[in-house]
């Protein structure tokens, strides 16, 4: 697992002015002709590998079905708007909760055993959740929920223009960042972490650990019910792909690609994974799969600490 | 006609010797599972891949090879094991120092693999092996009238999961075995090759794995995606039945079969999702599973 950065001044000044330069490059994308649809696709899943990394980053959870609630919360916005005709914003409200509530029924289970089994367990439950949605009458079975409207936010702002919605997007994601930054550094972050590295320690310093993990694994989902909820609104459409178990696995390597336990890293992965999807799409076929496998494999035999794990390390070495 | 519940009883067998026969696939998958995990300390996704790879053999020795079902029996196994053998060497023998979720990482990426690589081959239509001639045709035992081959699934899986008991419980290799899983270091400073054992070990998981997919392959239809979508199912049920005991994971596995099969009888539309929801609630009942001892 990577660590937070150190409290180095030097390596927090470039850190800041890191930062600063990506969002500025994200303000500036469109007009630059990156295609706008892209970049939403992909800060969606930024936000559900934030979301993701909060768990298994922050908190040492390895959830394997994480698509489960960003594609339920997906489904969810979707057919309350296009079906029932409910704003963007209450739609997205509703998605992030059902999501949640999702994560809180699935957590109290899964926080009932630890490691290995967690992840069996999580992935069983999505794989259940998954099932429902094929099933259930709502979602549009194979075909899945098409044609969602993007609608006006606040009934004032209309999001068909790409250029309205990006921006939207863009908010969000920061909003997502900000209070991600906010909860790792918490005193309730710090107990996570405390979780993370040595479990039965926290429990004998008095930590109701079950408590905190199951917090942090509603949180998580919530945000991950966010992220689909936004891609429904960026794509116009919720299907069976964003509650397979291969999107869980997908939200697992960009994290582990870009570097878990960092803030930056979920980003870089997501982006990366993203964009070699869209890039390989038409190209390959079914060798897509096979190239994310060999990925996985390349990265947990030999860059586990990821993208940003590896420039930690680097800048430490020259310093 | 007889009736069970307003069902009749043909259909009703019918249903329960289905899942017996997917009880017993389960139940092989997850005595692999099980034995890996015990020795490895690795959840090898790959499992469903494995198997998928040994149902493929089974069409290509059918089909392609002219060495017939039979042939398959021997060779997937051999194959599959081989198999293994490449990936403990090259690949999993790097992790074992590491936390255990990144032995269930890499596999998953194994699987990822192999899944594209047939998918690029065949689609994702299946494929059909017929049933070998000396098993085709029926039994009627009166109150039902039994497939041959489906009884041979269930009788010769259930040989090779007493036979795997037998060799782990009540032998001298298997007690060598047993003594890796509880203190590897000792094990090899009385002169035994663990690394080798340790070999061994995932290749006959990996084995069992395309064992069950020959069987498999001429009731079902073989399909690049076959296995991902077992695997999921046999993690709950190793769940369920926790990963203690040997014998405890063969019942396990051959119960959620068959409650499998009642559910397709009496609520089809739960079919699907009985086994997760048996899962939910031993979770909450008995946390460390049926046959699990709690650490």
């Amino acid at each position: 697992m990577v660590s937070t950065p150190t409290k180095n001044d030097a390596f927090q000044r470039k850190s800041v002015i890191a930062w600063g330069v990506l969002l500025a490059l994200l303000a500036v994308a469109p007009f630059i002709g990156i295609y706008p649809v892209f970049m939403m696709k992909a800060l969606c899943f930024a936000i559900f590998a934030c979301a993701f990394n909060l768990l298994l980053g922050f908190t040492g959870l390895l959830s394997f079905g994480h698509a489960a609630f960003m594609g339920s919360a997906a489904y969810v916005t979707g057919w309350l708007v296009r079906s029932a005709g409910w704003t963007p914003e209450l739609g997205i409200v509703a998605g992030t909760l059902v999501a949640a509530l999702l994560g809180l029924v699935v957590g109290l289970i899964a926080i009932r055993r630890q490691g290995i089994y967690f992840a069996m367990i999580t992935l069983a439950m999505a794989q259940m959740i998954y099932f429902v949605c094929l099933q259930a009458p709502f979602t549009g079975g194979e075909d899945g929920l098409q044609g969602v409207p993007r609608g006006k936010l606040f009934g004032l702002i209309p999001m068909a223009d790409d250029l309205a919605m990006y921006f939207f997007v863009l908010a969000v994601f920061v909003a997502v960042f900000g209070l991600i930054l906010r909860i790792v550094h918490s005193p309730y972050g710090q107990v996570l972490k405390a979780i993370r590295e040595n479990e039965p320690r926290a429990i004998s310093l008095g930590y109701d650990v079950d408590r905190y993990k199951l917090l942090a694994f509603v949180l998580s989902t919530g945000i991950a019910g966010l992220a689909g909820a936004m891609k429904t609104f960026v794509l116009g459409f919720a299907t069976l792909s964003d509650v397979h178990w291969s999107l869980s696995g997908e939200v697992i390597l960009m994290t582990l690609l870009g570097g878990m336990g960092s803030f930056a890293g979920p980003v870089l992965g997501a982006f990366t994974i993203i964009g070699l999807q869209d890039y390989l799409a038409d190209r390959v076929g079914s060798w897509v799969t096979v190239i994310i496998g060999v990925i996985f494999v390349v990265c947990v035999i030999a860059f586990r600490r990821g993208f940003v794990g590896e420039l930690i390390a680097w800048q430490k070495r020259r310093s | 006609m007889t009736e069970i519940f307003g069902i009749p009883l043909q259909a009703f067998a019918g249903q329960l010797l289905l899942g017996l026969v997917n009880g017993s696939f389960y139940a092989m998958l997850s005595l692999g599972l099980a034995v890996i995990f015990g020795l490895l300390g690795i959840v090898n996704f790959a499992h469903g891949a494995l198997y998928m790879v040994g149902a493929y053999v089974a069409w290509f020795s059918v089909e392609k090879w002219g060495l017939g079902y039979w042939g398959a029996l021997v060779l997937a196994p051999v194959i599959v094991g081989a198999l293994g053998v490449v990936i403990e060497r090259t690949l999993l023998k790097h992790l074992y120092k590491l936390d255990p979720l990144y032995g269930l990482l890499l596999t998953f990426g194994l699987a990822l693999i192999a899944e594209g690589l047939f998918r690029d081959q065949f689609g994702v239509s299946g494929q059909q092996v017929n049933v070998p001639e000396a098993l085709q045709g029926a039994t009627n035992l009166g109150f039902m009238v039994l497939p041959n081959y489906r009884a041979w699934v269930v009788v010769a899986s259930l040989a090779v999961c007493l036979g795997t008991w037998f060799l782990i419980e009540k032998t001298r290799l298997g007690a060598t075995l047993r003594a890796g899983t509880e203190n590897p270091a000792l094990v090899q400073a009385f002169g035994i090759n663990v690394p080798r054992m340790v070999m061994f070990t995932y290749a006959g998981g990996a084995a069992l794995a395309a064992l069950a997919g020959v069987l498999a392959a001429p009731v079902i239809q073989v399909t690049p995606l076959m296995g991902s979508n077992l695997i999921i199912v046999v993690f709950a049920v190793v769940v369920i039945g926790g990963m203690g005991s040997i014998l405890g994971s063969i019942l396990t596995g051959l119960m959620l079969g068959l409650v499998e099969g009642l559910t397709k009888v009496f609520y089809p539309e739960a079919s699907n999702i009985v086994v997760f929801v048996i899962m939910a609630i031993v979770l909450v009942i008995r946390p460390a599973g049926l046959f699990g001892k709690e650490k």
